[in-house]
């Protein structure tokens, strides 16, 4: 250190970092990430793989009926036929199409309505916030299952009603929690010197505040994706979700509910209505598998020895 | 132990540490050595990442998480802290080594009194019954020169002020009587006028009680008042070492002559009648609270005006009055000669162009998740009108006139040192091609070194593009290398107006006077001969 070079600012050491593409980086977090993220990941893998080939994989059609209802588990019907005759495995990997799809539509629109109402209160505050924050309050003071039910009785049990219901339900505390977050960012000065440098509300909503906000709403976006599905699976259990013949878990576990009474018979009937509800029940948690992995490595929290 | 010396109570030996980054580890200490004597104060000054706090902290035998330390050996009074178990050195800590942060805003619990925190740690290590160590706590206290010391304990830490707050601090490493205390940069967050006091006190109460203390910080002046020896670290390396009179007097190495004479920036203030700004009679609150009470300020065209007050003295709301975040409740703004809206949202983009703003912390002001290609590039777009090639090329030219290359282009703010980011910011304010621009503190959270870099690049871009600067600072030493005009500001009001040379030759009115005399000088015995006059300066305030 004892010659006196010349300051220059090009080569004052900042946090020299290595270029990576955005693959490779995540090729080296997904090594770190711990076993039970990997089966989530590849249970959804699986979901996914089986939702988007349905039609290719099922030996039968969807609402394909055949001769004899109830039949048990053999070679030609794996799982056996349900009360009118349908093969039951088809209509489970149906079902995935159907459950998964339909969720996730809701579990998108959701994020639209809420995360943008949200980003708009957070950047406005003042009248704009309040008026949004207290009309949230009043929609989650009533019970969402409940309130479900009865606007699904007045509009009418279509996908289209059920997707947007749902979704606005859901969309409260989506503006909950991206107001939250949102506020910590729009306080940064670089919002202000967007504000100053004259910058519309949509620039500082896209290009300044979510692109900072995005690691704890995708950790909801999987958290929501559950909710979600369950109360699909809910509604259709209670039979004003999916309507036949389409094929959906929740109406599936409830169509062929009074199967569990052969159990003591034949135990492989006493089974077949809790298949579709392991199905929403594994791909729950491996859900959660993966959302407990991100959200621990996008809220610092470690476990320290 | 090996040494024969009894009075060493602190002995590191070659120590080295590790820290996580991109994946791997780096060595940050490599390989330094550290000694302290009983009721010795040793001063560690370095720029930032010069790994001066992870030393103080690897003195408790400790390393943040993500560090690891990895060899060397850390006597302390006869123990070896890197074979001792993790429960004996929780024992010595607070027991019989303490630590003083640099936030002590952010080290209280605001959920309970001073006096709970103060009295914890001795009650929990057993030293003392909670009433003798509320006594002894009354005690220190006063010998901290707090006020009213035998009722201030019940307070909450957001009742007392920012400097009471780090006396307490003080106060509450001294309550178990240590051998050793680690000062980490404990009056960086403070204004002059109150370091000095700080200053003055953890000076008193480390002698009283003849504690040893390492001392860090980045201010020479500061540590020539409170070190008895002076060691410089950098990049994790030792540079040199010796006593404090040694040390300002005859600097061995260049590196440190080079930190000692950074002040060396001169400019001979002058004056234009052509006004590009004038603020008239303004009249500012935050609701109901008034900030700004009949504000009048006046920017040459071409030249600097620098605004200069203790925290809450309106520099920052002067600012954000004339960019129009905060609408006056009287008066007018002049720009040019034309009142501008005094509502951000009313002023034309044109206006808003011709005004742009430099922040303090340059972390918080540019995007973590933009590019610099898109922080200066969105101005030029915004403003201009170019895009692609045209807006690149512009880039790149802004990017020489703050004297960085194109390679920084693709980075992330994450990926550039302090001095770079905020360059980054210069170019951003200038991508708008901008007659005013305002600097808020734009240099206090920046090492010495680089500090200078960033004045000197301000004043060259001045002299090259005609364009007016308000600078905001509390740093005096800043505002004589720079300004051609000063402003004093203290509780709302303007204080003192005129040029350089008139603010700074007596007679004075009472408040520069303080503030002035608050500002630390590279001198052996200035806190002794300065704390003296002080109060009678405070007096005269009123």
């Amino acid at each position: 250190m004892s010659t006196s070079e010349g300051y220059s600012a090009k080569d004052e050491v900042g946090l020299v970092r290595t270029r990576r593409t955005w693959r490779q980086r995540a090729w080296i977090e997904l090594k770190k990430a711990p076993f039970t993220a990997w089966l989530g990941m590849v249970v959804i893998s699986i979901y996914i793989f089986i939702a988007l080939f349905a039609p290719l994989i099922a030996p039968y059609g969807e609402a394909e009926i055949t001769p004899i209802p109830y039949a048990p588990w053999d070679s030609t019907h794996i799982f056996g036929t349900d009360q009118i005759g349908r093969d039951i495995f088809s209509r489970l990997i149906f079902g995935a199409r159907n459950t998964i799809g339909i969720a996730l539509a809701t579990t998108f629109l959701a994020f639209l309505i809420g995360g943008g109402l949200a980003l708009v209160a957070a950047i406005s505050r003042g009248w704009t916030d309040q008026i949004l924050s207290r009309a949230i309050d009043v929609l989650m003071a009533i019970p969402s299952l409940i309130f479900a039910l009865m606007l699904l009785s007045i509009f009418g049990s279509n996908v289209l009603s059920l997707i947007i219901i749902i979704a606005v339900l859901d969309s409260t505390r989506v503006f909950r929690l991206t107001r939250a977050v949102a506020m910590n960012v729009v306080v940064m000065e670089y919002v202000e010197a967007a504000k100053l440098r004259g910058e519309g509300i949509g620039w500082v909503m896209r290009r300044e505040i979510l692109p900072n906000i995005m690691p704890p709403l995708v950790a909801e976006f999987g958290l929501r994706f559950c909710f979600v599905f369950l109360t699909i699976a809910a509604l259709s259990f209670l039979g004003v979700g999916i309507q036949p013949p389409t094929a959906d878990w929740g109406s599936m576990v409830r169509e062929n509910a009074s199967l569990i009474q052969f159990a003591q018979f034949d135990l492989k009937a006493g089974i077949t209505p809790l298949l579709p509800a392991a199905a929403i029940a594994i791909l729950t948690i491996a859900v959660n598998f993966v959302v407990d992995w991100f959200l621990m490595k996008t809220s610092g929290l470690r476990d320290e020895q | 132990m090996s040494s024969d010396n009894k009075d060493v109570l602190l002995r590191m030996k070659d120590i080295r540490i590790d820290g996580f980054a991109d994946e791997k580890w780096n060595e940050i200490i490599k390989g330094v050595d550290l000694t302290l004597h009983k009721g010795e104060v040793l001063g560690l000054i370095g720029e930032s990442g010069a790994g001066k706090s992870t030393l103080g902290l690897a003195a408790m035998g400790f390393a943040r998480p993500g560090c690891r330390l990895t060899s060397g050996e850390i006597w302390f009074d006869g123990v070896d802290l890197m074979k001792e178990s993790e429960r004996a050195k929780q024992k010595l800590r607070g027991a019989r080594i303490a630590y003083v942060a640099q936030s002590a805003a952010a080290a209280f619990n605001p959920a309970h009194t001073l006096m709970e925190q103060t009295i914890e740690a001795g009650v929990r290590h057993g030293l003392a019954s909670p009433e003798e160590a509320r006594e002894d706590a009354k005690k220190l206290f006063a010998a901290m020169d707090l006020p009213n010391p035998n009722n201030i304990g019940d307070r909450y830490p957001h009742q007392v002020s920012g400097g009471q707050l780090q006396r307490a601090m003080t106060a509450m490493a001294m309550a178990s009587r240590p051998d050793l205390i680690i000062f980490d940069e404990p009056t960086t967050a403070l204004d002059v006028t109150t370091q000095v006091n700080v200053l003055a006190a953890m000076r008193n109460a480390v002698e009283q009680f003849h504690t040893a203390a390492i001392y860090i910080t980045h201010d020479l002046a500061v540590v020539a008042q409170m070190a008895d020896r002076i060691k410089v670290l950098r990049y994790g390396v030792e540079v040199e070492e010796a006593d404090t009179q040694t040390m300002l007097t005859s600097p061995k190495e260049e590196y440190t002559k080079s930190l000692w004479s950074v002040r060396s920036i001169e400019k001979e203030a002058e004056s234009a009648d052509d006004k590009i700004l004038e603020i008239k009679s303004i009249t500012a609150a935050y609701g109901k609270v008034p900030v700004l009470k009949n504000v009048d300020i006046a920017v040459s065209r071409g030249k600097t005006v620098s605004i200069v007050g203790e925290s809450g003295s309106g520099k920052s709301t002067t600012a954000r009055v004339i960019t129009g975040l905060l609408p006056q409740l009287e008066g007018e703004v002049l720009f040019n000669g034309q009142p501008l809206p005094a509502k951000l949202k009313d002023r034309s983009r044109d206006q808003l162009q011709r005004i742009q703003m430099i922040y303090q912390m340059a972390d918080t002001a540019m995007n973590p998740r933009q590019t610099v290609r898109e922080i200066i590039g969105r101005p030029v777009e915004f403003y201009t009108g170019k895009r692609g090639k045209a807006a690149d090329q512009r880039v790149k030219e802004l990017l020489e006139m703050i004297e960085l290359d194109e390679s920084f282009m693709d980075r992330l703010p994450g990926e550039l040192s302090g001095g770079q980011k905020q360059r980054i910011c210069i170019a951003r304010a200038l991508a708008a091609e901008p007659e005013l621009i305002i600097c808020d503190e734009v240099t206090s959270a920046l090492d010495q070194i680089v500090q200078e870099g960033i004045l000197k690049l301000l004043m060259h871009l001045q002299e090259e593009l005609g364009v007016s600067y308000i600078f905001i600072t509390h740093d005096i030493a800043t505002v004589r290398a720079i300004s051609d005009e000063v402003v004093v500001m203290y509780q709302g009001e303007v204080v003192e107006q005129g040029s350089k040379q008139d603010i700074f030759e007596p007679p004075y009115p009472a408040y520069t006077e303080l503030l002035l005399a608050s500002v630390p000088e590279m001198e052996i015995g200035w806190l002794e001969k300065t704390i003296e006059t002080l109060g009678e300066k405070r007096a005269a305030l009123g």
